[in-house]
């Protein structure tokens, strides 16, 4: 089961990542017999060490090397430091993820034609669409057993969605339910059904939800063709005379530098560190960085139109209780421009324990106003909006050459300005969000800034033409036909719906190309 | 640094003054009134750190909350290399106090005064750093959660699959 490949083994793909993306892949290749090296930044956690603890498990699980952030977005105020609340190990963030798995609406396909030309925004039909993917998504609905779909059961509604259900009934909200989760709402063979634990976000202690880490890596680890290793940061793409692409430079957990010779080299990174990868893999023949003669890597990067509610009540409402997220409106993800707005968003209940609910539900604020809401806490519920926000040429990740990191190379800088049509939507959620909670008698209801960003997507854009984007509807480099981006980096608009369960798909659909490429001798 | 619950009250007032609420003891300690508790302060002058305790609990005042937490959240201020830019920034406070009228932050009586002292220097990296430890500091005390009603942890009870995750009968 152990296997474990050469260095120099030139025959190898080699994956640079292993969350839903990169893991799935490197799993998926490995069931069809594809040798595989995945280079995981991080360490390997599960269910076996994840804690019930929201600071305790930040310190073990979360991406915290050094990054910055510029632009008008609040969160380079509130957490200037730290744009993005994504996870460093094995399974990546789908360790961290919440388990909403939706598909993406027939016309977020292809947002140009539907939307029509919005000033400021670098909107851009994806080269797939609706029915190219509908099998693969349903390859994925079943890979995570994902709730509603396939004939599998909800899971039951917790304190949170009862609240939550209950007013957008009286609001007249029809498509309310309790999602379509990756969240067992059975027993398994090998995984048993949600216990209502809470602490989804931590890492879920029963296995109970999907993460590429204990669902997927085993399985590719057991066909002897993946070799996972841990702690070894990818650092640069190394390439031949010819532009192809021959292996990656990558440091282990003593900072010791090694070279993994490849026949191809597939990015999936997350969409900080993919195109800050690539960036710094510039050299005499590629100076802008790898797969970039449009000059897109690192821009268009998009992280959803976010917020959240949180209202209180004059009896117990216990959030913390059961499923994070555990139940959606849906009436709002239309394509509606009455509202004032292109695009739409989903309304979704989460919550915080008393530890992050200090933290975010108003950054920077103190005194009695902010107290007296947490003292509130046990009466409160609370729901989260995410919708979709426009793709802009400048929000971009770049490199910031003034902050090395521990390898000595520069680190990456996140710029994020709103565009008016975020904040215009942002409006409405929340307008809409406080009344479902008003008309179940709330007594206060908080309009909670951004989080830093769990859905970081965008900055290798997929696209038709070479010069729009960086990747193909393969998420094939339009440059390096043996270099592959397999994350929510490829994403070339963000859909108002929670990404992984598209990442998966696009995963699962590279995978085959990748092999069947292969076998035809063509990479 | 250790909190000593073994003062007398008798010990403790024969040489304390009153801070607020709490009680500033010569010899390096600050007590709470009833002598519940004490906690020996070693590089910070004692009144500094009551006066510390008490911006910890006008910035985020929760009435059911005792001072022995607030001054668990900032005990960690009392080490050599906190103690400089704490005494200064402890003393532009009482400057900014006494600007107002004010023999020091902690006569300021009512909260509205210490809040009004406390908001004009919000800007202030001191300011911004008392506030900012405290998130971790006051609400990651796990003996705090539970008068917020916070349960904690929950997976070794089995989570709330039959402990009420939806217990609740008023919607």
């Amino acid at each position: 089961m152990s296997v474990s490949f050469d260095k120099k083994d030139g025959n190898v793909v080699v994956v640079i990542g292993t969350g839903p993306g990169g893991g799935v892949l490197a799993s998926e290749l490995a069931q069809k017999g594809v040798k595989v090296v995945a280079l995981e930044a991080g360490g390997r956690h599960g269910p076996e060490d994840f804690v019930n603890d929201e600071w305790a498990s930040f310190g073990q699980i979360s991406w915290l090397d050094s990054r910055s952030t510029s632009g008008s977005w609040r969160v380079a105020k509130d957490f200037s430091g730290l744009p993005a609340w994504i996870v460093k190990g094995v399974g990546g963030s789908s360790q961290h993820w919440a388990g909403a798995s939706l598909r993406f609406q027939e016309h977020e396909w292809k947002t140009q034609t539907v939307y029509g030309n919005v000033t400021g925004a670098s909107l851009l039909d994806w080269p797939i669409d609706a029915k190219t993917m509908d099998p693969y998504y349903t390859k994925a609905e079943e890979k995570l057993r994902v709730t509603r779909t396939g004939g599998r059961k909800g899971l039951p509604g917790n304190n949170n969605y009862k609240v939550f259900e209950a007013g957008a009934k009286k609001l007249g909200y029809k498509d309310v339910h309790t999602g379509r989760m990756a969240i067992n709402s059975k027993d398994y063979d090998d995984f048993v059904a949600c216990q209502q634990t809470g602490f989804c976000f931590q890492g879920c202690k029963w296995g109970a939800k999907w993460s590429a880490g204990y669902n997927e890596i085993p399985v590719g680890e057991a066909t002897g063709n993946l070799e996972v290793r841990i702690n070894s940061q990818a650092l640069k793409i190394e390439h031949d005379a010819s532009g192809k692409v021959t292996g990656v430079i990558y440091a282990d957990a003593d900072g010791k530098q090694h070279v993994q010779k490849a026949r191809i080299v597939c990015v999936a990174g997350n969409s900080i560190e993919s195109p800050r990868l690539l960036l710094n893999s510039a050299s005499s023949m590629f100076p802008d960085g790898l797969a970039n003669s449009s000059g897109q890597v690192g821009r268009n990067y998009m992280r959803h139109m976010t917020g959240s509610v949180y209202a209180t009540f004059d009896k117990p409402v216990k959030m913390w209780r059961g499923t994070t997220m555990a139940g959606i409106i849906q009436d709002e993800a239309r394509h509606d421009p009455s509202r004032g707005f292109v695009g739409g968003y989903e309304l979704e209940t989460l919550s915080l324990g008393i530890p992050f609910m200090a933290a975010f539900l108003d950054p920077g604020a103190w005194g009695r106003e902010f107290t007296s809401a947490l003292d509130q806490y046990e009466n409160m519920a609370g729901m989260w909006i995410v919708g979709e926000d426009m793709p802009q040429e400048t929000n971009r990740v770049s490199l910031n050459h003034d902050v090395k990191d521990q390898f000595g190379l520069p680190t990456p800088n996140v710029h994020f300005d709103d565009h008016p049509n975020d904040i215009a939507m942002r409006n409405h959620a929340y307008k809409q969000g406080a009344a479902v909670y008003d008309a179940v008698g709330a007594v206060r209801t908080f309009p909670t800034p951004p989080y830093p960003s769990t859905h970081n997507l965008g900055t290798n854009r997929m696209s038709a033409k070479a010069r729009d984007g960086v990747v193909n509807k393969w998420g094939q480099t339009h440059d390096i036909k043996n270099l592959f981006v397999s994350d929510g980096s490829q994403f070339t608009t963000g859909a108002a719906e929670n990404p992984t369960l598209t990442i998966v798909a696009l995963a699962i659909r590279q995978a085959e190309r990748i092999a069947s490429e292969m076998s035809k001798g063509n990479i | 640094m250790s909190y000593v619950k073994s003062l007398t009250r008798r010990d403790l007032l024969k040489t304390s003054v009153a801070a607020g609420s709490l009680l500033i003891i010569g010899g390096g300690f600050v007590a709470a009134s009833n002598a519940a508790w004490a906690l020996e302060v070693t590089h910070l002058k004692s009144s500094t750190m009551a006066t510390l305790i008490q911006m910890a609990r006008d910035i985020y005042p929760h009435d059911n909350i005792a001072d022995e937490f607030y001054a668990a959240a900032v005990k960690g201020y009392d080490t050599a290399e906190s103690k400089g830019p704490v005494e200064e920034g402890i003393a532009a406070l009482n400057a900014a106090a006494t600007g107002r009228g004010h023999a020091s932050y902690l006569a300021a009586g009512w909260e509205r005064d210490r809040v009004d002292i406390l908001r004009s220097m919000e800007s202030s990296p001191f300011f911004q750093q008392i506030r900012g430890g405290l998130i971790t500091g006051l609400y990651n005390q796990k003996a705090v959660w539970p008068v917020f009603g916070y349960e904690g942890e929950s997976f070794s009870k089995g989570g709330y699959i039959d402990r009420g995750f939806n217990d609740i009968k008023w919607v």
